[in-house]
């Protein structure tokens, strides 16, 4: 199964590790994420999922290890570091203010002003930009099936609240987007949408990093499947070359994998 | 029913605009037709200048309690800063003092106005660093420094009442009426007006007030924004307490004298209008402006019942079914679904 593709890990994770304590989060942890991939990552409740997140997302700092963003080292202080390094994270809790409408909720911590003096000395808010700019950027994924974009966000459902979310993060020039668990809280038609967001996400160029539960909308969506276990990676392995029973086996360690077996390089 | 449900959800100013006016209304109805006490008098420029008039404190403390209120916090404290920002202004003002602090009197009354002031927004901002850097509830932090204030005052400056005319006129320069017409108006009206349309602005139209908002509705997706929830939640306070100094010089202009036992159920007054001006105690939604038609409610009720000549107790029993009818119709508009 060894590509003979050289592309390079747009997102590069190497010998993470981080610790709680006594507890071990993470154990010398490898990652990769290519661009215009969605690499979902998978384990058992305490396998480090969540830990591996938190660092690529700025929300951790590991206590040792390496991590690279389209080659250049990174050392996330916050998760605006981060952002500021293309990469977004759509946390599993939302993240959005529900009283604020959809615009503001999309320009949150990163409003625009007016130009000139209104701007500058007055400090006005550039609401009509930013209402347009939200419009646009949510037609274009194809989520504006809200009545107006000045809409409180609490009064959408729990699937378009996830579009706006993933908006978000889609928005603003990222390259990289992290979702966690983005359908955990959906029923079956809204994941069905939210699993088409992520295609179209990845077709508009945007590579994703996707936290899942869900083995079937795993294999759906994943060009990869990076298999959590214990602190570090069991394995990598994609849709084709594995069934759901083998990831669930490499998870619990009832399989082992030999890397040449392994899909650590790009598919895409 | 749910029409008129998501109508106030979007607009929550829009409950206290109906109660002030049926208040007016039935308040006219029983003066004009029915002729019951003096109501007649309700309608006289006099009155409604009185009115106005009587908004000032409540309506510029309650400005403060609003932007507090909107991060979920609530400022049990107002009142007792509001008296110490006072008292300092009047002590430093003139010459001739009973107060600990007889060596800083007879100071310029710009000055005085101004370390009042600055008084104020350091209190508030002790009550914002206590809230922020201790994770401490607003609630028992307020609770505490209310006791705190209130004793810092009279430890200071004794129990002492200064009358206006013991102090330098520009002391009580926002007491100063002015005829339009047939209405006498105050500067210290003109001065909360301008308040007014100063933090509306600043809530509604900025970055900052955006995320005064956002705090009080979902800190936790605040802070994953990229906002600096801390930071907010200080500026909060600081800019509250400036707001409370502005109030204690209108206090004295209105007053015509600066007195530590001056209005001791303040605190409950401007959290009252607040509430009834259709602000969530749980944060992140409602409009200054509710707040100055919560504050109007307040002196219409006050005024209309005494016209009517009914005892004080009906006027604070009719406050306290506002208060919960309130709370209620926000707890209801909060369920709201698309």
């Amino acid at each position: 199964m060894s590509a003979t593709t050289t592309t390079q890990p747009l997102v590069q994770a190497t010998d993470l590790s981080k610790s709680f304590g006594r507890v071990v989060g993470l154990a010398s942890c490898q990652f990769e994420l290519y661009p215009g991939e969605v690499c979902a990552v998978v384990g058992d409740n305490g396998a480090g999922k969540s830990t591996l997140i938190k660092c690529l997302s700025g929300a951790l700092t590991p206590d040792a290890g390496e991590m690279f963003v389209s080659g250049d080292r990174v050392a996330f202080k916050s998760t605006n570091d981060a952002r500021a390094h293309g990469v977004e994270t759509v946390y599993q809790t939302l993240a959005v203010a529900p009283a604020l409408d959809i615009a503001e909720n999309l320009y949150l911590g990163r409003e625009e002003r007016k130009k000139g003096i209104l701007g500058t000395v007055f400090r006005s808010l550039d609401k009509k930009g930013m209402r347009a700019e939200a419009t646009r950027s949510l037609n274009e994924l194809g989520v504006l099936t809200v009545q107006s974009i000045t809409q409180p966000v609490e009064t959408l459902s729990g699937g378009q609240r996830q579009a706006v979310a993933v908006a978000r993060a889609g928005a603003f020039g990222s390259q990289v987007v992290i979702l966690d668990e983005p359908t955990a809280a959906l029923g079956v038609n809204e994941s069905a949408r939210v699993l088409q967001l992520i295609r179209d996400l990845r077709d508009r160029g945007m590579s994703i990093i996707l936290i899942s539960h869900n083995m079937p909308q795993v294999f759906e969506v994943a060009d990869r499947i990076h298999v959590q276990r214990l602190g570090r990676r069991a394995a990598v392995v994609t849709p084709q070359s594995h069934t759901m029973n083998d990831v669930v086996a490499i998870m619990t360690g009832a399989m082992t994998v030999p890397e040449e077996e392994q899909q650590l390089t790009a598919v895409r | 029913m749910q029409k008129v449900q998501t109508l106030l959800h979007r607009y929550p100013w829009l409950s206290p605009i109906v109660v002030l006016a049926l208040l007016i209304v039935i308040f006219v109805f029983l003066g004009q037709v029915m002729g019951v006490g003096d109501l007649d008098n309700f309608i006289l420029p006099g009155t409604i200048s009185l009115v106005l008039q009587q908004t000032v404190i409540v309506g510029t403390l309650a400005i403060a309690q609003t932007i507090v209120i909107l991060t979920a916090g609530i400022d049990l404290s107002i009142g007792a800063i509001m008296v110490l920002s006072q008292m300092f202004m009047a002590n430093l003002a003139v010459y001739a003092t009973a107060s600990n602090v007889t060596f800083l009197a007879g100071q310029n009354p710009v000055l005085a106005v101004a370390v009042g002031i600055v008084v104020a927004t350091l209190a508030s901002s002790l009550n914002g660093f206590l809230i922020v850097r201790f994770n401490l509830p607003p609630f028992i932090v307020t609770l505490g420094t209310l006791s705190i204030f209130t004793a810092l005052t009279l430890i200071l400056f004794k129990a002492r009442t200064i009358q206006g005319k013991e102090f330098p006129d520009f002391l009580g320069l926002l007491g100063t009426g002015f005829q339009i017409g047939p209405f006498t108006f105050t500067l210290g009206l003109l001065v909360m007006l301008a308040l007014y349309a100063i933090f509306s602005y600043a809530l509604r139209g900025t970055a900052w007030g955006t995320h005064v908002y956002a705090v009080g509705d979902d800190p936790a997706a605040a802070e994953l924004s990229g906002i600096n929830v801390r930071r907010v939640l200080f500026s909060v306070y600081c800019v509250a307490g400036f707001i409370i100094g502005i109030a204690a010089w209108i206090t004295i202009g209105r007053l015509d004298a600066a007195s530590p036992n001056v209005a001791p159920d303040i605190n409950l007054e401007t959290i009252t209008a607040v509430v009834i001006g259709g602000t969530s105690l749980f944060g992140g939604r409602g409009r200054l402006i509710g707040t100055l038609l919560g504050t109007l409610i307040i002196v219409v009720l006050d005024f209309g019942l005494s016209l009517a000549g009914l005892d004080q107790a009906y006027r604070v029993l009719a406050i306290g079914v506002l208060v919960i009818a309130a709370v209620a119709v926000d707890q209801w508009i909060r369920k709201v679904k698309a």
